[in-house]
């Protein structure tokens, strides 16, 4: 088990978060989607072009920039 | 009067249960933003008159875009005698957090669980007696679409009613707990009261998905619908718009003439080429409107706005745009001033600016009436939706090189993440308060800018009385000669330089005053435009009309929205050049051609 980011899944895998590291407002914002230490986070899909991701969390489908996917750190399954 | 207010994060169905309890027609999308600002409507609970405040979705009481700065001075200015907490039964695991925020609030709450129809789908169980009770407030499961629960929960609202309104404190965020204590309670309280299956079926949802959202095909699916739409619209749109047209000739030389015969000519000749054609060759648009914005509110519902945002995010962050900026773009193909007031979700201000100045590019409904009349009469039936389709294109074109040769002036940071909901269906009855809600906004529209646009008009081309109407001694044809130099090289005649100008407006009154200035209505004003334009004119009009300021309603909501006139003027000016520009280079590149 070692830790890597968000961005870094292949479709269809599925982790465990265990860090955010965002500033203030991205953060809470993170949390009211459900990003949440000990939560478990699927990639369902990648955009072209380097676009968006779609995460799955329970039953909240979120979309986020790569960027932003790689503020959160987690443990894969 | 006492005052309920419904709080909740975005999409969670607050203005669907408002448009329940008050039979209003708030707008309603399967988007997290659709409202932006606070609405309210009186409705008789318990034998007293209480007053239902729909406000925007709110994600916690931390930080603040523009449309959640809308609940926080609600809250701050005055305390609801019950605030309604709205959550999405099928999201409560992470939705619970903001009902935890609120509740340190000390406000008299009642807790809906809507969407109590998806939960049982998806096989999640809530049970509310318990879950209200580790909370210590009335919870209850309903359905606000559908009506499940909701006689029940207005049961528990009145009774709530008589609760005394309890105090807020002063600063709304200095009494939050921290998020771990938070988290601990969430927990709690989900332990013993939520129960979700580990694997959800597979649904509707993930399958379309699959198809709309492919990596290669996500793309062109999108244009093939857009083409399909508006394909649809002109073919079942068009002759709706003609026949209605010939039923208000049929009316005017049937009863109206009749009726007129014993005025004077002059006011014979005002009301009835004046306001009546005018007013009668825009209102026969309104069946077009309908059905426009029956195929916008089922795409708005259907939740594909938010795929669109995934496919579209790329290109657009190129841009400085981001992927919501998008789908405002597409809001604004029905009207420009609600998609200019939903980047009220944004709360990075450059990214929020460069996203209100595309936005206006955006071909809305009232432009589209315009399109539809001209390439109806100067293209042939088949080549016509695609005309349509091209301006289409050309709005595209317009937000996209705006954005980039300004996106160095606004720069920005601003993370994108967004939910992506389930897909959805209109309600017949969702469809037709759309329906509705349009048709009255249309009428307010036509009795407050038409009917004088079209007056003025008329007076133009008809004064001094010595000259001929329409004639270049009118006060038109002298606005005309003095603009003339402007919009010869674009092709622009000068009867259509007058219709322009009122177009500043309001795009629906361009047909009405060209139909003023020819003293013709309908069938016989197309007829003529087709004698006395080429197309190469009508498409550089049609150019120029998408292009430039949209209306006044526009402008006030730039200026409103931004904050400074400087913003407005400076998108006036730049629209009207690139318009100018397109035109230019759009007329004189198929003069040289040949065409
Ligand atoms: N299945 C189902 N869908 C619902 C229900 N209530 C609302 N919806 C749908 O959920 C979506 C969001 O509804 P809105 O009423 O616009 O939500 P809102 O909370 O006002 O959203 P914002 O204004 O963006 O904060 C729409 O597509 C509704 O048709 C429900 O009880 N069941
Ligand atoms: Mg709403």
């Amino acid at each position: 088990m070692h830790s890597t980011s968000l961005s870094t899944l292949h479709t269809g895998e599925t982790a465990t978060i265990v860090a955010i590291h965002a500033d203030e407002a991205l953060h809470q914002r993170l949390l009211a989607m459900g990003f949440r230490t000990g939560k478990r986070v699927e990639l369902i899909r990648r955009a072209r072009f380097s676009g968006p991701l779609q995460v799955r969390i329970g039953t909240t489908d979120i979309l986020l920039r790569k960027i932003e996917a790689e503020k959160i750190t987690v443990h894969r399954a | 009067m006492k005052r309920i207010a419904l709080l909740g994060m975005p999409n969670t169905g607050k203005s669907t249960l408002f448009n329940r309890m008050t039979g209003a027609s708030a707008r309603v999308g399967n988007w997290p933003g659709i409202t932006v600002e606070l609405l309210a409507g009186k409705i008789l609970l318990g034998g007293d008159m209480v007053e239902i405040v729909d406000l925007p979705g709110i994600y916690d009481l931390h930080g603040f875009s523009d449309d959640e700065q809308v609940v926080r001075h609600f809250l701050h200015d005055n305390v609801p005698d019950i605030a309604l907490v709205v959550l999405n039964a099928t999201q409560i695991e992470r939705q619970l957090s903001l009902l935890l925020q609120l509740k340190q609030l000390n406000l008299n709450m009642v807790v809906l669980l809507n969407m109590a129809d998806e939960a049982r789908k998806y096989g999640i169980t809530i049970d509310t007696a318990r879950m209200s009770e580790a909370l210590g407030i009335p919870i209850f499961l309903l359905s606000a679409k559908y009506g499940t629960g909701y006689g029940e929960a207005m049961q528990a609202v009145t009774r709530a009613l008589r609760y005394t309104t309890p105090g807020l404190a002063e600063n709304l965020r200095d009494q939050l707990k921290p998020d771990g204590q938070i988290e601990a309670e969430m927990a709690h309280v989900l332990q013993h009261s939520v129960q979700v299956p580990a694997r959800l079926p597979d649904n509707l949802t993930n399958q379309l998905d699959h198809l709309m959202l492919h990596p290669w095909l996500g793309l062109p699916i999108f244009f093939g619908i857009m083409y399909l739409l508006f394909q649809a619209i002109f073919l079942f749109g068009q002759p709706l718009q003609t026949g209605v047209n010939d039923l208000f000739s049929w009316l005017r030389e049937a009863a109206i003439t009749p009726l007129l015969a014993s005025l004077p000519a002059v006011l014979q000749g005002l009301l009835l080429d004046g306001v009546y054609n005018g007013v009668a060759t825009v209102a026969a648009f309104v069946p077009l409107i309908v059905l426009f914005f029956l195929f916008m509110a089922i795409v708005e519902d259907t939740g594909y706005l938010s795929r669109a945002a995934f496919l579209m995010d790329a290109l657009m962050g190129r841009m400085g745009l981001d992927g919501r900026s998008f789908v405002m773009l597409l809001m604004g193909f029905g009207c420009n001033v609600p998609a200019l007031m939903g980047t009220r979700v944004m709360r990075s201000r450059p990214l929020r600016l460069l996203s209100m100045l595309v936005i206006p590019f955006s071909l809305c409904s009232a432009r589209l009436q315009v399109f539809v009349f001209i390439t109806a009469a100067l293209f042939s039936p088949k080549a016509a939706p695609l005309v349509l389709f091209s301006l289409y294109l050309f709005s595209f074109a317009s937000a996209i090189l705006t954005a980039l040769l300004f996106k160095r002036y606004f720069p920005n940071t601003e993370p994108f993440v967004l939910e992506l909901p389930p897909y959805r269906f209109p309600t017949l009855r969702q469809m037709v308060l759309r329906g509705w809600h349009e048709v009255s906004h249309f009428i307010h529209r036509a009795t407050k800018f038409i009917v004088t646009g079209v007056i003025l008009v008329w007076l133009l081309t008809h004064l001094p009385p010595s000259a001929a109407p329409a004639s270049a001694g009118t006060l038109a044809g002298m606005i005309g000669a003095w603009l003339h130099p402007l919009f010869a090289p674009i092709g622009i005649t000068s009867e259509l330089t007058i219709a322009l100008i009122f177009g500043f407006v309001a795009k629906e009154i361009v047909i009405g005053a060209l139909a003023v200035i020819y003293g013709l209505g309908g069938q016989a004003l197309s007829h003529t435009l087709a004698l006395q334009l080429d197309w190469v004119q009508a498409y550089s009009f049609m150019l120029f009309t998408l292009i430039y300021t949209p209306c006044l309603a526009t402008v006030a909501t730039l200026r409103s929205e931004s904050k400074r006139i400087s913003f407005m003027l400076f998108s006036i000016g730049w629209s009207l050049a690139l318009a100018w520009l397109a035109s230019f280079m759009f007329y004189q590149g198929a003069k040289v051609l040949g065409y």
